[in-house]
């Protein structure tokens, strides 16, 4: 049975682009408050079950539900006003917006004027090398700018879940723990639940409560992230042992 | 003669082969066969011309004119630091003078031209919001000024509507039929979008020309009324007295006001929170859905505020010509439009008056020549994407980036 703080939930979810499936049937859940990493080689499926649980793939059979309300096949710019938001894979910014702008568009949806403009300078303080170049175009920056970005964009939906595809992807060793530092305190200051997906198995499973393991479109294993750490197999296949 | 410029002529050499070898189909064919006189006297202008412009290149690359161009060069930059100190507010007013005192010191003929370039001003402005803001690529945009023509039209013929009342009633329809064209076309990306635009444009023409008993097909509308006024009439004591606006000074006043509405329409929207939208749509589609943007109806938004445009110019073409036909309705100027859009810069508002005003009035003053007008069209379009392909007044927020102003 669903225990009640779950946040969001996969039941048995097939999806796939055209006739080549992707998702054979995953199921997962997060609870309230947690970190949640999928992990798993490329092509495995991750990217598409974060862009399955937003809407924008389709989920041919299977149910998610958010909330407790069930989302499968509802619109995608409905997530984001219920406190859903995903920072996709590559970023994906605005390069001819500026980085206030693409701020901006984080937080489209809403009404409340006051509280987004106050809810920007707190992501511009997260992030203060995003300050220096609030006037610049988006394309300008460099790869970590751009990641920092991406996911001050995201936070300002004031998401409850967010969701994060390979945010260490193409980045320097020092930036990507700057930003793992930046994902931590989102969740423990903040109260985001986060579900990430990385190809970084090592740096996932340490910042991550509880971990999946994705193989070829099915889910092949689900524990504790310190267990997962120590499990001889995830250290061989996926920690370079 | 060093070697580099001994290459520059021998590419010289080679191109102006080419190019007679390009020309020389393209004038010579004749009935008698192919002449060679005619095609060689334009030839060699081209290519002397083309000699003269090289040399003054290479004379001022190896600094045989610096003292010319180093005064010039000096007069030039102060010229610009001196344009760029003033703000932007006494740009506009000038340009508004300058539109405002045009007639009275034009003619007949400057004015007719003005009134093409401010009525491909509108067309390219709300095209401008499409393609440049929203970056869908349309191909029959020139529907939706077809949408407004025979609007107004029908409605002065047959229920004698005025035309003022008309105008929003265009500009609704319009929108009505971006809707129509959108909703199905809109889910399509890219290259499919703009072929499908295509399709749409044509079938809005080819329905103009066959509706018999509705447009009156090929032959088109006769007998539409001008802009009216109601005059009073002090003669007969409190009596107005309707007054048809025929004159082109004033009715140059009417394009203009319309064209000053739709510049302020686009401006604002550029700048407002739909306008940042469109242009995330335009930047990357998928993220602005993740970010909670109602892409489908935003781009639908974007074609219905476009088609508003192409309704307000089409009425007034209407009102202006006192005739329409399907044939002022084609492809060729859909081309047309967009290629002002591209030319002036996408996205920029005054990027699109000055793309409106090269492709419109610069055809004009250069009549004599309008054999090689295609030829001058291609080529001109060619140099542009090699040298400035972002277009002649690129977009950008003024004082808003940073990169421009440090």
């Amino acid at each position: 049975m669903t225990p009640a703080d779950t946040i969001l939930e996969l039941r048995d979810i097939h999806a796939g682009y055209g006739r080549i499936e992707a998702l054979k049937g995953i199921s997962l859940s997060v609870r309230t408050g947690e970190i949640v990493t999928i992990i798993g080689a490329n092509g495995a499926g991750k990217s598409t079950t974060l862009m399955t649980i937003c809407g924008i793939v389709a989920a041919t059979a299977g149910e998610i539900t958010y909330q407790g309300d069930r989302i499968t096949g509802v619109s995608p710019d409905t997530l984001p006003p219920r406190g859903l938001c995903q920072v996709p894979e590559g970023r994906r910014i605005f390069p001819r917006l500026t980085v206030e702008e693409n701020l901006r568009m984080g937080a489209f949806f809403r009404k409340d004027k006051e509280q987004a403009a106050r809810d920007m300078e707190y992501a511009l303080s997260l992030f203060p090398v995003l300050q220096e170049r609030r006037r610049q175009y988006g394309g300008t920056l460099s790869g970590g700018e751009q990641q920092m970005l991406a996911i001050a964009r995201a936070l300002m939906s004031r998401p409850r879940l967010l969701l994060l595809d390979e945010p260490s992807l193409g980045l320097a060793p020092l930036v990507v723990k700057r930003i793992f530092e930046i994902v931590k305190k989102i969740n423990q200051e903040d109260g985001v639940t986060i579900l990430l997906v990385e190809q970084n198995a090592n740096l996932a499973l340490q910042l991550a409560t509880r971990a999946y393991v994705m193989e070829t479109g099915n889910i092949v294993m689900e524990d504790s992230a310190s267990n997962l750490l120590k499990n001889p197999e995830i250290r061989k296949a996926y920690l370079g042992d | 003669m060093t070697r580099g410029s001994r290459k520059v002529w021998l590419y010289y050499a080679l191109g102006m082969v080419w190019f007679l070898a390009l020309l020389w189909p393209l004038l010579g064919i004749r009935e008698e066969g192919l002449v060679f006189a005619q095609t060689f006297e334009v030839w060699i202008k081209v290519a002397a011309g083309v000699a003269v412009c090289l040399g003054l290149w290479q004379a001022k690359q190896s600094g045989r004119l610096d003292f010319v161009a180093k005064p010039l060069g000096r007069a030039r930059d102060a010229a610009q630091h001196a344009a760029g100190k003033a703000p932007v507010w006494m740009w506009i007013v000038l340009a508004t003078a300058f539109a405002l005192a045009y007639p009275l010191w034009t003619g007949r003929y400057g004015q007719d031209v003005a009134i093409s370039v401010l009525v491909y001003v509108c067309l390219g402005l709300g095209l401008n919001v499409v393609v440049g803001l929203c970056g869908l690529l349309d191909l029959g945009y020139i529907a939706f000024y077809g949408v407004g023509a025979y609007t107004y039209a029908l409605l002065s013929v047959h229920v004698g509507l005025s035309f003022w009342l008309c105008l929003p009633v265009a500009a609704l329809l319009a929108a009505a039929a971006g809707c129509i064209i959108g909703y199905p076309t809109l889910r399509m990306r890219g290259d499919y979008l703009a072929i499908v635009t295509l399709g749409f444009g044509e079938i809005v023409r080819i329905v103009l020309n066959n509706w018999m008993d509705l447009t009156n097909g090929p032959n088109g509308i006769l007998g539409i009324k001008a802009p009216a006024v109601w005059l009073p009439d002090f003669a007969t004591g409190l009596s107005f007295e309707t007054f048809y606006i025929k004159r082109l000074d004033i009715l140059y006043y009417v394009i203009l006001a319309i064209t000053a509405l739709t510049i302020v329409a686009v401006h604002r929207l550029n700048f407002s929170r739909i306008g940042r939208a469109w242009e995330a749509i335009r930047e990357d589609e998928t993220a602005a859905e993740l970010m909670g943007v109602n892409t489908f109806m935003l781009k639908l938004l974007a074609y219905a505020m476009g088609a508003v445009f192409g309704g307000l110019a089409g009425a007034f073409f209407a009102a202006r010509m006192r005739f329409v036909s399907p044939e002022s309705f084609t492809f060729m100027e859909s081309a047309m439009v967009l290629s002002m859009v591209v030319l002036g810069g996408m996205g920029s508002i005054p990027g699109v008056i000055l793309g409106a005003l090269a492709l419109v009035a610069l055809p004009e003053v250069f009549r004599e020549f309008q054999l090689y007008r295609m030829l001058a069209f291609g080529g001109a379009m060619t140099l542009m994407m090699l040298f400035r392909p972002k277009g002649l007044w690129p977009a950008k927020r003024f004082g808003q980036r940073s990169e421009e102003s440090e």
